[in-house]
């Protein structure tokens, strides 16, 4: 028994370090998105490698809370692109950014969003949201999602925040919100105005914008990890984000693109 | 993206974990059958928990244990210079535990199996607790080894809540076919969530029926 024992355990670590063994990519970006930016990131990706094809991306989305988690307990990402100035901050206390590399890249809207099929007209407000064709209202997470803090703050501000608290279905990042309105599995959602109007939304239904005086500013923010600090490549993506290109992008999805220098440290 | 890549990452991990689990899970199970330890109930609860515990149960302790702020995961950066959180290996273990009982039951059911008479013939007659093993009792259950192959790799291939805690959703790195499908529902790219589904779908349904197909020739055989 113990010989096989023994060869058993040899095996397992030839498996593990041959596995171990570091993959060597060269000109690697690791990006952690907030899920706002899922399809505008998709066409920022493609334009710069389309100049830098030596240059792989790979983008991961999900909400900045979770992410921030994940980069505390040691996720490989190089940036973070933060749908807020929170987590950035947070992270760069405990040590985890590249020193001054915070910047503002974008501020966000959301808006209140039906599908085609629906009979509530969003344009007639907010507080359409409490008539009884919705039945289900999708806003992201507030706990960790950015989009879903502002959501809240926008519908307290309209005082209508105890009367749909029954009816709210929460997405676990924005994305899955803009998702369960777009399968119809909820009435009406909150989502970024990023969303709406990109391809795969602005045919499926109608938004409203919700005033920007009902929330907080939604500056979003991204900051280069310690992990990416060293790689040239991350400078490249930065400077192409912030160039014309990407920023035409960026605001081609409803965003507002900060005057430069707007540096954060 | 690359369509392809979520798929070939799920049978890589679905691989390398059955692989451990057998390589480690027959000698383990050996173990069970034929120890008189005490406390052996509680071992067989442990290895048994993963059949019942949420997944995100079983996801927050191993970020705990293995993330960076633990001594496991700090442990494991110094040597590799890479965190085990967030990484192939990661998963590795991660699906390792949480595939465990697929893997040792049926195992430990054939090898309990196998009649004491026939143990008892090769001993008396002066072999080895080794050669028995391998001449007596291993070709006895080899149905119980190959259900216990093939349902580990297929519980690993469907495992979702572990990884998306544990491994994030790292393109190339983690995003294995279940949580890819996750991804390109949010992407809501239905069409290709729908072609993950339905390649996991029929994958999952091919490996139960020819685990089925297998028993119901081994007891044919008896």
């Amino acid at each position: 028994m113990e010989k096989i024992t023994g060869y058993g355990l040899l095996t397992v670590f030839i498996l593990i370090f041959g596995f171990s063994l570091p993959v060597q990519a060269g000109d690697n970006i690791l990006i952690a998105a907030a899920s706002n930016l899922r399809f505008a990131m998709h066409e920022i990706c493609q334009d710069f490698r389309e100049e830098n094809s030596s240059i792989q991306t790979k983008v991961s989305y999900g909400s900045s809370g979770n992410f921030f988690a994940q980069i505390k307990q040691g996720a490989p990402f190089d940036i973070f692109f933060s749908a807020d100035a929170t987590y950035p901050e947070l992270l760069e206390k405990e040590g985890l950014t590249a020193k001054e590399t915070q910047k503002v890249y974008a501020v966000g809207k959301i808006v209140l969003w039906v599908p085609k099929v629906s009979k509530v007209e969003p344009y007639k407000g907010l507080q359409t949201v409490t008539f009884s064709e919705v039945k289900k209202l999708a806003i992201a997470n507030p706990r960790h999602a950015p989009y879903g803090r502002a959501a809240e703050e926008s519908l307290r501000y309209y005082g209508l925040w105890e009367k749909v608290k029954g009816k709210l279905i929460y997405g676990e990042n924005i994305s899955q919100t803009a998702q369960f309105v777009h399968t119809g599995a909820a009435d009406a959602g909150i989502v970024a105005l990023s969303l709406a109007i990109s391809p795969k939304m602005s045919h499926e239904g109608r938004y409203w914008l919700i005033p920007e005086e009902s929330h907080s500013d939604i500056e979003q923010i991204y900051v280069v990890l310690k992990k990416g600090e060293e790689k040239k490549s991350i400078r490249k993506f930065l400077n192409f984000i912030k160039g014309e290109k990407g920023g035409s992008i960026l605001s081609r999805y409803g965003f507002v693109i900060p005057d430069n220098g707007d540096n954060r440290s | 993206m690359n369509f392809v890549a979520p798929l070939l990452l799920s049978l890589k991990l679905s691989s390398v974990t059955t692989l451990l689990l057998i390589v480690l899970g027959v000698p383990f199970a050996y173990w069970l059958v034929f120890t008189r330890f005490r406390w052996k109930f509680l071992v067989e609860s442990v290895v048994a928990l993963p059949l019942v515990l949420p997944p995100t149960v079983l996801g927050f302790y191993l970020l705990m244990v293995i993330g960076g702020n633990s001594f496991i995961g700090q442990w494991y950066e110094a040597i590799f210079n890479k965190p085990l959180a967030f990484s192939f290996q990661g998963l590795v273990l991660g699906s390792f535990l949480y595939s465990l009982p697929f893997a040792v039951q049926p195992i430990q059911t054939a090898f309990s199996s196998v009649d004491k008479k026939l143990l008892e013939a090769s001993w008396s007659l002066g072999r080895s607790n080794v050669y028995t093993f391998f001449r007596v009792i291993l070709p006895l259950s080899r149905h119980g080894i190959i259900t216990g192959c093939v349902l580990s790799f297929a519980h690993t291939l469907g495992e979702f809540g572990v990884i998306l805690m544990i491994g994030g959703n790292i393109p190339g790195v983690t995003r294995v076919a279940s949580v890819a499908i996750y991804d390109e529902v949010q992407s809501l790219n239905y069409g290709s969530a729908n072609m993950y589904a339905a390649i996991l779908l029929s994958f999952s349904f091919i490996i139960l029926a020819a685990v089925y197909f297998i028993n119901r020739r081994f007891v044919r055989t008896l």
